[in-house]
């Protein structure tokens, strides 16, 4: 019975919705247009990145990844990612714990918070550590005095990435967990596990994918990220220069060629990124599907 | 005794060894909260829970060793069958050949031989829920607790499932509570019934107890159909228009709720065999029972239920006049006049008027 009553929905729907849909003619012109644009403005420069770094041939593509500034600024780079990914999956995981699976005073604001760094400015961003780490900045005096460095040094780099990459986990684990619900949860402590045995076991297998996607995204802007860096690293090469800083300066130096070579490295990054994304989409929504098919078998026996 | 949390307050009972009890009331009731507080995932601000005469107040969900079933059975879906049901024993420790045995019994035991290796999603309903009882039974606990375990699953499997419920408790004999807002479920299925509405307890008692002796009218109302009638007492008997209680050593100006079970009121044909004159205004097929509703000549509307045969046998078709008895009847309710409602209590009304079943 509930079957059928769906069913005759569903098939509602879908005649409403070729009530409505638009000639062909609208449909093709909107894919069209759309084909341009990403093709001008994205694929096209996309291209470009390796058909400039590749110009003048491998050998010296590959001896332009060799120059020691170049390894070094590539080493700081993954040094930073390295320090900032898991720290910023741990705040991640547990900022979405809270704010999914528990009800508090101010959760609203601790969310807006989450977002943050994706509406302030990285320039900012960087600033703000200056203000606070720098020679002139409140514990400015102190820091020297002890012989800390944090601005123009590492710290202030992985800092100023910290903020701005930190809202990628939390973003996509939230609504993850919120679908999983507490119940899968009370069922392992039911069972006699302890909270770290239920989270190993239980939480994280139920929100993996979700989790691997904000991690990959964490990581690609990790390393990719320009503006709150330039602020705080000094741009002082082969010590302070990251990735994107050192494919500024390479391309302020005239030396096109290598400017190319590295920011292709940061493309074919980009590009990794958008195929493990896509994957673990596909995996999601496989998953989702299942689930959403089991719901309606159980429905329909 | 349960403290004041949310939803529940001052609720009381004892669920003995190897009972099937079921805690019964509207959506909403506080049940399932009384259900999370015996199992701790909710914490009562005061009153004790013992389990087997020991207080479990200050023990956490670990380790007070119950089973709970949840209402959409929360299996792990990133675990098979097997390693759902494994997973109790596994935190506990268990040899790995003690929990292969114990997971292919339990299996061998609810009908799930063969379905080992399958994910929660490849399974229907009926084995989900089977399942989950299988895991909660796993590490034997001492108490099996059981959120509306039959709300998920359509009408027709769940009365196989029921039938299969009381099966399972006769051959294992595990101390089982299960929530539920189905009264049919609850008399069909429990040996006790704690019954609930908006976290105060009304009744405990067995299913026939609360169905043939309400302690109230919400009670009555709750468990099954009943005319509910308001009298009052003058010399000795209670009337509602032309119907008449006995209702001795009880003072005039007395005002008594009366209610009493569709199957109560007799019917015949013959006009001069029962006291009082009715018409039969409507007749409700309820599959092989009738329902019926007789018009009583003051207008006062009386529902009865007899089976298809015997509404044959009489004869009977809407518009027919009847004469009619009522059999047995309960006091829900008493207040005298004298002393106004917030008295009502110093009266006892006595428990049954009238004869038994």
């Amino acid at each position: 019975m509930a079957g059928y009553v769906s069913k005759n929905i569903r098939d509602a729907t879908s005649k409403s919705q070729r009530g409505t849909e638009e000639s062909p003619l609208v449909k093709w012109t909107l894919v069209a247009l759309s084909g341009t644009f990403l093709a001008v403005f994205l694929l096209i420069p996309l291209a470009n990145v390796f058909v400039q770094a590749l110009e003048k041939g491998w050998d010296l593509y590959v001896s332009a990844l060799k120059e020691p500034d170049t390894v070094s600024a590539i080493k700081l780079t993954v040094i930073v990612a390295a320090i900032t990914v898991p720290l910023n999956t741990l705040f991640g995981v547990c900022a979405a714990w809270a704010v999914a699976k528990f009800e508090f005073r101010g959760k609203s604001l601790l969310i807006t918070l989450i977002d943050l760094p994706f509406s302030v400015s990285p320039v900012v961003a960087g600033l703000i550590y200056v203000v606070m780490f720098g020679l002139q900045g409140y514990f400015g005096r102190w820091l020297d005095d002890h012989d800390i460095k944090i601005i123009f040094a590492v710290p202030g780099i992985v800092l100023a990435t910290i903020f701005v990459t930190f809202p990628f986990v939390a973003r996509e684990l939230i609504p993850v967990m919120q679908a999983t619900g507490r119940e899968q949860e009370e069922a392992a402590l039911t069972l006699g596990a302890g909270g770290l045995k239920t989270f190993w076991y239980v939480t994280l297998p139920s929100v993996k994918w979700g989790l691997l996607y904000g991690v990959i995204l964490c990581n690609a802007r990790a390393m990719g990220e320009f503006g709150a860096v330039s602020v705080v690293s000094g741009h002082i090469a082969g010590v302070t220069n990251t990735m994107p800083l050192h494919v500024e300066k390479l391309y302020n130096e005239y030396q096109g060629q290598a400017a190319f070579a590295v920011a292709s490295l940061l493309a074919l990054l980009a590009l990794v990124t958008l195929g493990v994304k896509t994957l673990l989409e596909w995996k999601q929504s496989r998953e989702f599907a299942r689930a959403q098919q089991n719901v309606e078998s159980m429905m329909n026996k | 005794m349960f403290g004041d949390v949310a939803a529940v307050k001052n609720v009381s009972f004892t669920v003995n060894d190897g009972e099937l009890m079921a805690l019964l009331g509207p959506s909403g009731g506080g049940k399932t909260t009384v259900l999370r507080m015996i199992a701790g995932l909710e914490v009562p601000t005061s009153g004790d829970i013992l389990i087997r005469g020991q207080r479990v107040n200050d023990l956490s969900v670990q380790k007070r060793n119950i089973g709970f079933v949840f209402q959409n059975y929360a299996l792990f879906k990133n675990m098979t069958v097997f390693k759902n049901i494994a997973f109790g024993l596994k935190i506990k420790k268990w040899k790995k050949a003690d929990i292969e045995a114990r997971v292919f019994e339990l299996l061998k035991l609810f009908g799930l031989d063969g379905l080992e290796k399958r994910y929660p999603h490849q399974l229907s309903g009926g084995q989900r829920q089977r399942v989950a009882i299988a895991r909660a039974l796993a590490s034997k606990p001492s108490v099996l607790l059981l959120d509306e375990p039959f709300g998920a699953v359509d009408a027709k499997i769940r009365q196989e499932l029921r039938e299969w419920l009381v099966k399972l408790h006769h051959d294992l004999n595990v101390t089982t509570i299960f929530v539920t807002h189905d009264q049919e479920e609850a008399l069909e299925v429990s040996n006790r019934i704690v019954i609930f509405s908006e976290g105060d307890l009304e009744q405990i008692g067995t299913p026939r107890e609360v169905y043939e002796q309400p302690a109230n009218e919400f009670v009555a109302r709750f468990i099954g159909v009943m005319n509910v009638l308001d009298a009052e007492v003058q010399g000795g008997v209670a009337r509602v228009n032309e119907l008449q209680f006995p209702a001795h050593d009880v003072a005039d100006g007395t005002k008594l709720r009366i209610g009493f079970r569709p199957y109560a009121v007799q019917i015949s044909t013959d006009l001069s065999l029962y006291p009082y004159r009715a018409t039969l205004r409507h007749t409700f097929f309820l599959g092989i029972m009738l329902r019926l509703e007789f018009e009583l000549e003051s207008g006062l509307i009386l529902r009865s239920r007899m089976t298809k045969e015997e509404y044959a046998q009489l004869g009977l078709e809407e518009g027919r006049e009847v004469s009619l008895q009522i059999r047995n009847y309960r006091v829900l309710a008493a207040e005298t006049a004298a002393l106004g409602p917030e008295k009502e209590l110093s009266y006892q009304p006595p428990p049954t008027i009238g004869e038994n079943i």
